[in-house]
């Protein structure tokens, strides 16, 4: 057992006629899905390429899934492509990575062609129904070892060209170790999938259901516009687990939605990708005290988490949820600006290390060097530690809390002040929906945006109550509804865009 | 029924809303797009849009929409 694709072969002859990964109109089983693979890894296996990029452009369908696990049985890599991006930015990746084969759907040719790609193009449709090479596939598997890259992913990167992070099979197989033995992840589990395929957090749902025989319920993007048919998907499809992007959750909790429908059979719901407000936090908790609630933290370059927090008490709406400890088999630190282990209550950044931690940035040796470095704790051997731009401090609990990000870090008025403080006191308000705040450091100005009932003057007063009169922001602006990006989560860079000069 | 046709364009330019009738069903208006308009029109009319009302027949036109609203507003 060494790679992704070994542990899915187990889990698919114990559970060969259950239902692995489905959407709202189609469902494949483990030996259906495993079928598909195996073609998919005959067709891009029979050229000979190894550890070499295969670029999936496609919809998030089962059938992405396949090509996925596909791509990992030909002994190559993929990276998973947004079947929206425009033919611009998909050449840019293109020419990072140079995928020798793409897999698309008929709706998507078009595109592909206007990104110049010249090499083999396969349709969905027909590649799955490549006749299954055993021989081959085995020769492959043998040569295979666990350090080869699974698949590359790229973060979108608030500035500059996006960054393709290699994650190998043995990252995602003991990242997925304790996801699954934390989590109690079995063949009875469904997840309700909301991350595309081709953001972090998906990798978590994915890979811990095709390791355990669980479901992976995709669901319709639409449906987070129309909740109540969200509530009855998820009954219908009797979803237990989900694992969402706090703006997810929090659709749910503004729209007060369980006064109209309720989720059956969920037991779990866990969330990453961007600060959960305890507000809307409380509101689940209200009416489902008995789930369990925990909040993951992580970066793509620790294949996605690296600590996390379950929910234990109860938290003020006003309240910082902690992002708690270090996973199993995973470790952290905190060092400050003197490179000295940070002692409880001091802030200083966060660095990863063991086996969670990726290799680095595809053809970028400048951008690895920067961010994976040697231990600086470790000066008897090499050992190559993720250093994550986080800030972070301990509470008295010994849990972590989330600070903000090193570059989002501001100096104003004299004060160094994390933005994302006065974000929380402001989700915090009465009747405040969503809020962020952007910093423009040529006029010194701090700016919030918000989502919400109240006129801009009672918010400000109510986050003047909260905050420091230095982190009372100078200029406040309502608006009808919080931009989110394509992952789900709210979009900083657009709003730092639309607003910096208000 | 004008001041709602620019509303939808300003949340999606570029398409004839007075003639478009699969607005949801073909994805014209995706999610994002209706959970702005949802958030726009509750500003405009000042309404109270609930769960009940998020359904797709109730956005699949600029028609549809403007009922919607109207039945809101009484």
């Amino acid at each position: 057992m060494k790679t992704i694709t070994d542990y899915f072969e187990r889990a698919a002859a114990a559970n060969p006629s259950k239902a692995a990964v489905s959407d709202e109109s189609v469902s494949l089983t483990y030996s259906e899905l495993m079928g598909y693979a195996r073609s998919i890894g005959t067709k891009l296996g029979c050229c000979g390429k190894r550890k070499s990029a295969v670029a999936l452009f496609l919809d998030k369908t089962p059938f992405c899934a396949a090509a996925m696990l596909g791509t990992a049985y030909s002994g190559n890599f993929y990276i998973v492509v947004d079947s929206k991006m425009p033919a611009e930015r998909i050449k840019t990746m293109f020419s990072t990575v140079s995928p020798f084969a793409v897999i698309t759907q008929p709706e998507l040719v078009d595109t592909l062609k206007e990104t110049g790609f010249d090499g083999d193009t396969y349709i969905i449709d027909e590649i799955i129904r490549t006749d299954v090479d055993d021989e081959l596939l085995k020769k492959i598997s043998t040569g295979v070892n666990d350090r080869e890259p699974l698949y590359c992913l790229f973060t979108s990167g608030s500035t500059g060209v996006p960054k393709g992070t290699v994650v190998s099979h043995g990252n995602v197989i003991a990242y997925t170790d304790w996801f699954i033995n934390r989590f109690d992840i079995t063949n009875e589990t469904v997840f309700g999938s909301q991350t595309p395929f081709y953001f972090s957090m998906s990798v978590t749902d994915l890979f811990s259901t095709l390791r355990t025989g669980a479901e992976l319920a995709i669901i319709p993007k639409k449906f987070f516009a129309f909740p109540i048919k969200l509530i009855q998907y998820l009954n219908d499809k009797k979803v237990n687990t989900i694992y969402w992007v706090p703006s997810a959750l929090c659709i749910v909790a503004n729209s007060d939605l369980f006064k109209y429908a309720k989720p059956e059979y969920l037991k779990k719901v866990l969330f990453a990708g961007e600060v959960m407000p305890v507000k809307q936090l409380n509101y689940w908790i209200s009416h489902f005290p008995d789930i369990i609630y925990a909040n993951l933290f992580g970066p793509t370059e620790t294949t996605d988490i690296c600590t996390y927090y379950v929910v234990d008490r109860s938290f003020e709406d006003s309240a910082s949820l902690p992002i708690g400890n270090a996973c199993d088999n995973c470790s952290v630190f905190v060092l400050g600006e003197d490179g000295k282990e940070c002692a409880a209550g001091e802030e200083g950044e966060l660095y990863v290390r063991g086996p969670f931690v990726a290799y680095g940035y595809y053809n970028n040796p400048e951008k690895t060097k920067e961010a994976f470095v040697q231990d600086p704790l470790n000066d008897s051997y090499p050992e190559l530690v993720y250093k994550t731009g986080d800030i972070v401090k301990y509470n008295e609990y010994g849990e972590l809390i989330y600070c903000g990000r090193k570059d989002h870090q501001i100096k104003h008025m004299g004060y160094r002040i994390e933005l994302g403080e006065i974000e929380n006191a402001a989700t915090a308000c009465e009747g405040v929906l969503a809020a962020a705040c952007i910093y423009n450091s040529e006029t010194d100005r701090i700016i919030m945006i918000y989502q919400g009932k109240p006129e801009e003057k009672a918010v400000l007063d109510m986050v003047r109550k909260r905050v420091p009169e230095y982190m009372v922001p100078g200029r406040v602006i309502k608006i009808s509804s919080m931009p989110h990006n394509s992952n789900g989560k709210i979009d900083r860079v657009l709003l730092k865009n639309t607003y910096k000069d208000n | 029924m004008e001041e709602l046709l620019e509303i939808l364009s300003e949340v999606k330019p570029g398409v004839d809303f007075e003639k478009e009738t699969e607005l949801v069903d073909s994805g014209i208006l995706d999610s994002m797009a209706i959970i702005q308009l949802v958030a726009r029109l509750a500003d405009e009319y000042d309404v109270e849009i609930t769960p009940v009302d998020l359904v797709p027949e109730n956005f699949n036109s600029a028609e549809a929409i403007y009922a919607l609203v109207k039945r809101l507003e009484d």
